[in-house]
């Protein structure tokens, strides 16, 4: 009797883990699958009730009439840039000072982490306005470096937090070690810490990509001509059709999923599988 | 190769002072270990002579060189750290290879130099895996490896052996011993185990609040402490002390304790009249069944078995001692023993400041008094 229970006990907790994560993927798949499924179907598909969930009618039309539509390439495009420079910007801003609050126990690190969470207590509604005036005084209004910067300025407390525990848990004796054996402050730093935290690091670049791609406010408010893709899909496919609004939802989607994927290497762990 | 000098080397933590004005010679070769209880200062000391720490104030001298602001690199000096700081993106060979490229050695140089320090560590098999696929004790041979492979001219280690289990320090403690000899490298060695110094140190400096107490060869430490609190830190079971006074009896001076007296030799007679504290060790009181001239009485409260020898926890008047003995004797607890306490065995401390007087037969007679 008990011999049975103690062996079904691993089948069925490794069957559940199984199912939850079943569970989990379809919860994430499945509304992927039916986008793309609609934006590759034709007009009077889309509209078909009940849905065909087997992809047997696929056409491009839509797709391909939606890319050549006035300005979505280049709204594609642009939202890619401003997605880059964001992340470069932001992880080239915020992992110092993620570092730096890890490492030092300076005067005020309290009150800076506090501040950092503090900038995100302003919506961005609020700032948005003035913003659009400075930007418009700046002469950076309507340019995709005027949506980098304050897509950075958005994703900046993100990245500090998150490396900041990246690289508390990165053993300051490791980087020690490295200066007894011929490393600087920089290149103990670049040689140790920055490859141990480099998935922490992706992790973050992951976040900063999204949050940059999703953004929709900032970048209405401070483009007119010059529209992000978000922002372009928004203000043109209010009246659309079905089939475009999906097209749009899948070339939203398309961009960050082939982002994630190349991201995601560096998420696992690399070095004999366990890292601590 | 290279001697260290610290000459008054003070760095505190805010109020706390870590290390208070320490002066410490180390000869070329020297093994020096760092001994004292957590908090004392022993591995502050050791990461001022890194770099890893700023001092506040003095100097650190490395091979006739004024190091103090050196940053580490540039002080040619090699560490092993408590955690062993094993890269854990490396493999072991670029581990151990590490100091030797940031010296852009030829690749040639660095693969022989990397492969004579594992085979000396015994690690040649584990070059191509990483740090996270070998054993706590691995790791600690990795981490010697790699001090070692840079050839510096001092080597640093920070308590080694105190993350592994009991059987594997003691072996190896006498490993690294013998390695460490064949290198001759000058070493310093911080450890708060009393027995690890004792085993391997040519000399211990003990520490206390941030100050060396004492700077001796292991026995001078073990056999003559500077001081109660030496004594006291150092040995298993930590020396005997029992406040005591000597009496001139009749010619021939008779110390007191609390349990009883007996009479010591002409030259104690420096020590008639002061307050003093008499320090022994387990093993060099001597246990009788019978009562006899010089003998003190005494009750045993415990008696603990250890193979080698027996540890008996004997009360006498008001002191508790701790007395070893043959494991043959088996006394009775509650049963009455005399004890021999041998004189020339016996360390005698200033009652106020705990300080060990210089050796009665030494003493001129007009410091008495």
């Amino acid at each position: 009797m008990t011999a049975t229970r103690i062996s079904w006990r691993p089948w069925l907790s490794r069957a559940l883990s199984y199912a939850t994560a079943i569970v989990l993927a379809l919860f994430v798949l499945a509304p992927i699958y039916v986008i793309t499924l609609a934006a590759f179907s034709s007009q009077t598909r889309v509209y078909d009730y009940p849905k065909d969930l087997l992809p047997r009618h696929l056409s491009t039309d839509t797709i391909s009439f939606f890319i050549h539509f006035g300005g979505m390439l280049d709204a594609l495009q642009r939202s890619v840039y401003v997605a880059a420079i964001t992340l470069v910007l932001a992880l080239v801003v915020g992992t110092p000072a993620g570092y730096a609050l890890a490492r030092f126990a300076f005067r005020g690190a309290d009150t800076v982490r506090l501040t950092v969470v503090a900038t995100r207590a302003f919506p961005i509604v609020i700032l948005s306005i003035p913003l659009a005036v400075i930007f418009i005084r700046w002469g950076i209004d309507d340019t995709v470096f005027g949506v980098s910067i304050a897509h950075t300025a958005l994703a900046l407390p993100f990245v500090v937090l998150t490396t900041a525990s990246v690289f508390a848990g990165v053993s300051p004796e490791l980087e020690e070690a490295a200066m007894t054996l011929g490393c600087s402050r920089l290149t103990a730093f670049l040689r140790v810490a920055l490859p141990l935290a480099l998935p922490g690091l992706a992790a973050s670049a992951i976040f900063v990509f999204i949050i940059s791609w999703n953004e929709v406010f900032a970048s209405s408010l401070l483009t007119l001509r010059h529209r992000t893709l978000p922002a372009e899909v928004l203000s043109l496919l209010d009246g659309a059709p079905l089939n475009f609004r999906f097209a749009g939802g899948f070339f939203l989607m398309a961009p960050s999923l082939i982002v994630i994927l190349i991201i995601r290497r560096y998420l696992f762990s690399m070095w004999g599988r366990v890292v601590k | 190769m290279a001697t260290v000098q610290f000459q008054a080397v003070r760095k505190t933590f805010g109020k706390v002072v870590a290390v208070d004005d320490v002066d410490l010679a180390v000869a070329d070769g020297d093994f020096v270990v760092l001994l004292g209880p957590s908090g004392c200062g022993k591995t502050t000391l050791l990461r001022c002579l890194a770099g890893l720490e700023k001092v506040d104030s003095g100097r650190v001298v490395i091979g006739g060189r004024d190091a103090t602001d050196l940053p580490p690199r540039r002080r040619r000096i090699a560490m092993v750290f408590q955690s062993y700081a094993v890269f854990p993106h490396l493999k072991i060979y670029d581990n151990i290879a590490f100091g030797l490229r940031m010296q852009k050695e030829p690749k040639k140089a660095i693969r022989e130099r990397v492969d004579s320090a594992a085979s000396l560590l015994h690690i040649e098999d584990l070059l191509d895996r990483y740090p996270s696929q070998i054993s706590g004790g691995q790791r600690q041979r990795v981490a010697v490896a790699r001090a070692i492979a840079t050839k510096a001219d001092v080597l640093l280690m920070d308590e080694p052996l105190s993350n592994l289990d009991a059987l594997l320090r003691m072996e190896m403690r006498a490993e690294l011993k013998a390695l460490l000899q064949k290198l001759g490298a000058t070493t310093i060695y911080v450890t708060h185990d009393q027995v690890e110094a004792l085993s391997m140190g040519d000399r211990i400096a003990v520490m206390n609040a941030g100050r060396i107490v004492q700077l001796d060869s292991p026995l001078a430490v073990y056999d003559h402490p500077a001081d109660t609190y030496v004594g006291g830190f150092i040995g298993t079971p930590p020396m005997n002390f029992l406040s005591a006074e000597v009496s001139p009896n009749a010619g021939t001076p008779v110390a007191e304790v609390s349990g009883g007296s007996f009479s010591l030799g002409n030259e104690a007679a420096s020590l008639v009249g002061r307050k003093l504290i008499l320090g022994i060790r387990a093993e060099s009181i001597v246990v009788e069944p019978e009562p006899g001239d010089s003998l003190i009485q005494a009750t045993v409260v415990v008696v603990e078995p250890l193979g080698s020898h027996n540890l008996l926890t004997v009360q006498t008047g008001e002191d508790m001692l701790k007395v070893s003995t043959p494991p043959h004797l088996f006394p009775e607890p509650g049963s009455s023993v005399w004890l021999r306490l041998e004189p020339h065995r016996i360390r005698w401390m200033d009652a106020e400041t705990g300080r060990a007087l210089p050796l009665p037969a030494a003493v001129p007679h007009s410091v008495a008094g």
